[in-house]
């Protein structure tokens, strides 16, 4: 069967993009776009319509073996340390200059089948991918071992080396910045990857495969292989040719995942996980800003972000006031279509996770929560769930220990700082927390006894490209972005050469 | 029931300590030494003799239990961040200098219960065991994060935290060495340990429990806690209160140990696995000393090491007068009782371990490869084999392919230089190998070329204590020894305050 090719008219859409795209949608496989071995194919729907965008190839595991195939074969020849560093961050610069260069068109997809807002994914996803891959095209040529001091007799060093045959998954939340922050230190440390986006958000992954081939990547260094999760993505997990498989996405998943690679050849594995990170707001901070950032820690991107602060803990001393404020800011945004360029909250990514959401809503409601605000579909077209607050929460309820991914907070009251603590702490992950207050030293020792992996204080979902982001406990294990990625992706040799010293026996 | 006590009296033996010993053989938890929640032993077996060496206590599910609360309660209160890098050195350095004061004693104990000749086991074992700790004293107060800049209304930072209390199994061939390895980075980091040593071989252990106590650790701060591997081990890999299990052992059991820790509380995992380490010798080579690091490759510890060099691929053009020498140094070396001051092979550590190894002769023979020298029990007392070289070998034969553990090595020639890299490379390991030439490109290139961890260049099981070591591919993951093995027991905390940042909404 032809290669599939994805169109689609942005003519008609209130901003952005304007124009029609069209280009190829099938597996991109050793530098060419492909047909899957069995013909399979998934239904793309618009989640702002609810409307079929067509078709888009998936994966089977006999794909994933041809796309293992050829990214040892560049691996072995063209990629590796085959390529200096300078070479591979060359190209990796040159992607994200591509990227930039078609940002309306991106943007435009990324809005069509997340159903984020358009203004977001330019000025946040695209932008920011771009800019992950320009600067982890910086690192390339920066990969450095050790030289250490044993004797004279000897000459001891290190080479952190490239794996090889990397497996990368990636899910529907973030599409193409979560693809940079994959591809860009896998490919700066000489790797070759497989990557399998989420079959529910394909598209600009698909897109950039076309400018990965027009940047000039040799052939197989970066195959792009959409397709369900227990097909090419356990056969990624459990591929005996694999040597490492980096995962972000629901914690019973990297559970499996772990699994099928104990199973198979232990292939090294690093995880982002689910969270459900705690917002702590102290009497001393400055509450307009507390307010304004931790309904954005609720709400940016639909809710749906890992490191979302969907726990609000808030001294009782300044509990009312900051309500008031708090829901003043979640009332004024606006949930509509993601190309409005007001809007600010589009819909949910699709009818599986609508579903999900609101039953955690109804489960809060019947569990003897409060809801606040919200609590409802918003519209009657499109997966738009109103932002929802709860308060009268309590510590066992299911909607403050279930991560919900939606635009559903839970607000609770504290007393003092060793009773938020334990509040903040009691929780199986660990990804993220915030801090608001204005004193340095209640401020820090909070961010000291918080047990996660990103702390704020004073702001909420900044992540930079240059600092570490992971979670702790069963929000995930390893480090993305900053130089920390590095190490995901190299393997550490130490090479002993033995000067002048004799043998034993 | 009271805690056991083991008790030998060293007075017979051929040289050594030469006193008795006597000490406290329960579980030492929280500071004390207990008897097992259900009263449960083991025999310990000496290999010279295969006589009984009495019995010590085992511990069950609850016993790890008991032993992760005190560790919790230590980390939370008198250990972790609370003790100052300086006092966690400080200790580890106390404990490095009571290990030498007391080196004879605990080089017999090795000797005795794991049947490895007392002058090695006092100059490697013990010795290097100080060293190890002594090593880690010093890095306990240099643990750095960075200071990221970001932009100017931002100040980021990492903190790179202990994890908490951390599970550790170790086995039964080197094991003080072992103990070193595991407890220097943990305890310099901040960790609290439950720390299992093999229950074959736990004398040195025990006697350090007491050493412990002594340099003034705080109760709970380490426990050690002897037990069979799908008892006590099982129970640490499923600890939902353990965050961190590092192992070193064999592939079957780490592939257990990582599904455990997946399907339990997705605790971070590092593995020291197998190997079936390939020995180059080429044509430009000393060959005196190429003959002797060779033999030393494969019968150090009575072939007891995963880093044996058991493959050995030898120039065809120089393949007789290598073999003349290696077979010469081979005969020379002395079997016999470990106390004997010029015993250099001891018996292997125990019945299982002596079937085992005589079966894969058996099986080596069966296949059809030529048993050139050795093939049979040594003597009739103990558990001695004879040092076994089997030349004629196929690469699918299993004594080629899998990992023997004993005094048994594979000879093979090879003619050029990319068929030795494609056979040296031909295994699912990847934890060592060496390279005998003394021309600078072949030998740098031949290491670059090599998919081990550790690269040896004209010399054999050199370990050193700041050196990372550790596997490619199935051989485990992570680094110990270095600085490198200070990320295994640290998590990254990033941290950022927002300086002047309004909020978004």
């Amino acid at each position: 069967m032809a290669t599939r090719t994805f169109t689609y008219d942005f003519s008609n859409e209130v901003s952005g993009f304007r124009k029609k795209s069209s280009f190829p949608s099938g597996l991109f496989i050793n530098g060419e776009f492909v047909d899957s071995v069995d013909g399979k194919t998934f239904e793309l729907i618009n989640p702002t319509t609810e409307k079929s965008l067509g078709h888009i190839t998936v994966a089977s595991e006999k794909d994933i073996d041809i796309a293992v195939e050829a990214a040892q074969k560049a691996f072995d020849t063209t990629w590796g340390l085959h390529a200096s560093g300078q070479e591979r961050g060359k190209l990796l610069i040159r992607l994200a200059e591509l990227i930039e260069e078609n940002i309306d068109e991106l943007a435009a997809l990324e809005s069509l089948d997340s159903g984020k807002a358009l203004a977001f994914a330019k000025s946040w996803d695209v932008q920011e991918a771009a800019n992950v891959l320009r600067y982890y095209g910086g690192w390339a040529d920066k990969v450095h071992g050790k030289t250490v001091e044993v004797d004279e007799a000897t000459l001891a060093y290190t080479r952190h080396e490239p794996i090889g045959v990397v497996g990368q998954i990636t899910p529907w939340n973030f599409p193409i910045w979560l693809l940079s922050w994959k591809l860009g230190p896998a490919l700066a440390t000489g790797n070759t990857v497989v990557f399998k986006p989420s079959e529910w958000t394909p598209l600009t992954a698909l897109r950039i495969a076309s400018l990965i081939k027009e940047a000039g990547f040799p052939p197989g260094v970066v195959n792009i292989v959409p397709g369900l999760g227990n097909v090419a993505g356990a056969a990624i997990s459990s591929h005996m040719g694999i040597e490492k498989v980096a995962f972000t996405g629901s914690t019973a998943v990297g559970r499996a995942l772990m699994k099928a690679a104990a199973s198979s050849n232990l292939k090294r594995v690093t995880l982002e996980l689910g969270g459900k990170s705690p917002t702590l707001i102290l009497d001393d901070c400055n509450l307009d800003h507390a307010a304004g950032w931790a309904a954005f820690g609720i709400l940016a991107n639909q809710g749906q972000v890992c490191s979302a602060g969907t726990r609000v803990y808030v001294q009782d001393s300044i509990y009312d006031k900051f309500m008031e404020k708090f829901i003043a800011v979640i009332k004024r945004v606006k949930v509509g279509d993601p190309f409005h360029p007001e809007t600010f909250q589009g819909p949910q990514v699709s009818k599986i996770q609508f579903d999900r959401i609101m039953n955690y809503i109804d489960k809060g409601k019947k569990e003897g929560a409060t809801c606040l605000l919200g609590g409802q579909q918003h519209g009657t077209e499109g997966y738009f769930i109103q932002p929802t607050i709860f308060t009268d929460v309590k510590p066992e309820m299911t909607i403050v220990k279930e991560e919900i991914f939606g635009p559903v907070g839970v607000v609770a009251k504290f007393s003092n700082d060793e009773e938020l603590i334990k509040l903040a702490n009691d929780t199986v992950y660990g990804l993220a927390a915030a801090v608001f207050s204005e004193n340095i030293s209640r401020a820090l020792k909070l961010a000291n006894a918080l047990k996660a992996g990103t702390v704020w204080v004073n702001s909420y979902n900044t992540i930079r490209t240059n600092v570490p982001f992971g979670g702790y406990k069963q929000s995930g294990q390893g480090r993305e972005l900053g130089e920390y990625a590095l190490e995901n992706y190299t393997e550490v040799k130490a090479v002993h050469v033995n000067l002048s010293g004799s043998p034993p026996i």
